[in-house]
């Protein structure tokens, strides 16, 4: 799209941080300290610090980095129940490819795999259902993790599987929401935090809307943010407009993907399927409560839960609590004392390190280039 | 793993099932477009536009107009000729 590369011109950005530094640094000096402004979606945290964008900004900023990333908060008994299903000898366990480094109370899908388990990686769930077409005699286990934006396709997975027929697919389903996880985030007296940049593609399917009890309740600014350079910068310039009139809105920079009630026949889909507002367990943050999702009464028969043994159902969670300080911005991830020697992407302690959207991963790989290059 | 990425319509491949052939970089791939709110309107008028697809699904329609309005808006903030690129 020739869109796309005006989204990064670099005259665009020069010019927007200039007008950001202008706006923001009469109120950094009203509160006398820097903006603390949270990007919520791990692909603005990778997007930031892969352009180094985070470098270009003034020192009246500063970014935190949330607790956006799907796979960086994937708790450790998902793990081990997805670990659990694989090792059946008639199943075949289907993950993206991003979870499978993520370590386990014992191991990791990869060393699962290692040992024998049979777990394939796939783009899309559409290609779970493939394989339970093609496999009859197994049975095909999807690992269906993520937020808002990956829900609806799992939702409309499991629709296709119960009209076809396909008795012989299942789910394992650990997503999450990302609106509660804001809601505790923002009750947490001891995270200073003054607003937030909304994640673009959670929006595309939730809407603008979603975000206004957060607003209104905590009085906190929200822009929602495309992920291109200028996209960030807009965003960040629309949120330093608020702090300096002091009046705080929901606000949509990315209007040409997210539209104010999001998508519809998406959150449709998501309802028939799921019961919200369930509990669950986030890496790092421990319980969220109401949000995650479980699989409707009607969907039963394509429950991958029903298949576990008790023990995989209750696990304790054991993580390092250096994590849960970079997950909710009062650790910076470089500041870690594992960050680069107990703690790499080939032998991550947490998330947080595997994927590339996860803070720690993203400055780790910006650092080492910064020492190649 | 949340992001999506935009592809064009190129064609349609199943009305019932809601599934179309998109490009994304020069590669085509088969997509569901099911979840798109179309208001009505056939699945033909997607054929040519640009959507937001995540891990095969079309998630979004993404309206050209609105992208060319905001980067008109930025460059009025910042006073720079939107078109000098
Ligand atoms: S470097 Fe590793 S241990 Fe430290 S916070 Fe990041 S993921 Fe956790």
């Amino acid at each position: 799209m020739k869109q796309a590369m005006n989204f990064r011109d670099p005259h665009r950005v020069n010019r927007l941080i200039k007008c950001i530094q202008a706006k923001a640094a009469p109120v950094a000096e009203r509160l006398g300290r820097p903006l603390q402004i949270m990007e919520v979606c791990g692909g603005h945290t990778h997007a930031i610090v892969n352009t180094g964008l985070n470098q270009l900004l003034p020192s009246s900023i500063e970014l935190i980095h949330g607790p956006g990333c799907p796979v960086c908060v994937l708790p450790t008994h998902a793990i081990d129940q997805a670990v659990a299903l694989a090792e059946y000898s008639n199943h075949i366990l289907v993950s993206f490819g991003d979870p499978l480094r993520v370590p386990g109370s014992q191991h990791s899908l990869l060393d699962a795999k290692a040992k024998g388990a049979q777990i394939n990686t796939i783009y899309s769930p559409l290609d779970a259902l493939k394989l339970a077409k093609s496999y009859p005699n197994k049975t095909i286990v999807f690992f269906a993790i993520g937020f808002d934006t990956t829900i609806p396709s799992t939702a409309c997975t499991l629709q296709m599987a119960l009209q076809q027929g396909i008795s012989n697919f299942r789910v394992l389903c650990h997503h999450i929401c990302l609106i509660p996880v804001l809601m505790t985030l923002l009750k947490q007296q001891e995270i200073q935090l003054d607003g937030f940049l909304g994640p673009g593609h959670v929006s595309m399917v939730i809407g603008v809307q979603a975000y206004k009890p957060i607003v209104q309740k905590y009085h906190k600014p929200l822009v929602i943010a495309g992920f291109e350079p200028v996209d960030i910068l807009h965003a960040l310039y629309k949120l330093v407009q608020q702090f300096s009139t002091q009046k705080y809105a929901v606000q949509n920079a990315y209007s040409h993907v997210v539209s104010a009630t999001g998508n519809q026949p998406a959150q449709q889909a998501i309802n028939e399927v799921f019961i919200s507002g369930v509990d669950a367990k986030w890496r790092g943050l421990g319980l969220v409560p109401i949000s995650g999702l479980s699989i409707r009464p009607q969907y039963r028969s394509l429950d991958a839960t029903l298949l576990l043994e008790k023990k995989y159902c209750t696990k304790q969670e054991s993580d390092p609590t250096y994590c849960k300080k970079v997950l909710t911005g009062s650790l910076k991830p470089q500041h870690c004392p594992w960050f680069g020697n107990k703690c790499t992407p080939h032998h991550p302690q947490s998330g947080l390190m595997v994927s590339s959207e996860g803070a720690c991963a993203a400055f780790y790989s910006s650092s080492t280039k910064a020492k190649q290059g | 793993m949340c992001l999506g990425i935009p592809a064009k319509v190129i064609s349609i491949l199943d009305k019932e099932n809601g599934t179309a052939l998109v490009e994304t970089g020069g590669v085509r791939r088969e997509a569901c477009v099911s979840l798109l709110s179309l208001q009505g309107k056939s699945i033909n008028n997607l054929i040519g536009e640009w959507v937001l697809l995540h891990v095969g699904f079309a998630m979004a329609i993404i309206d050209q107009q609105e992208a060319l309005d905001t980067l008109a808006l930025i460059a009025s903030l910042d006073g720079i000729d939107a078109n000098n690129d």
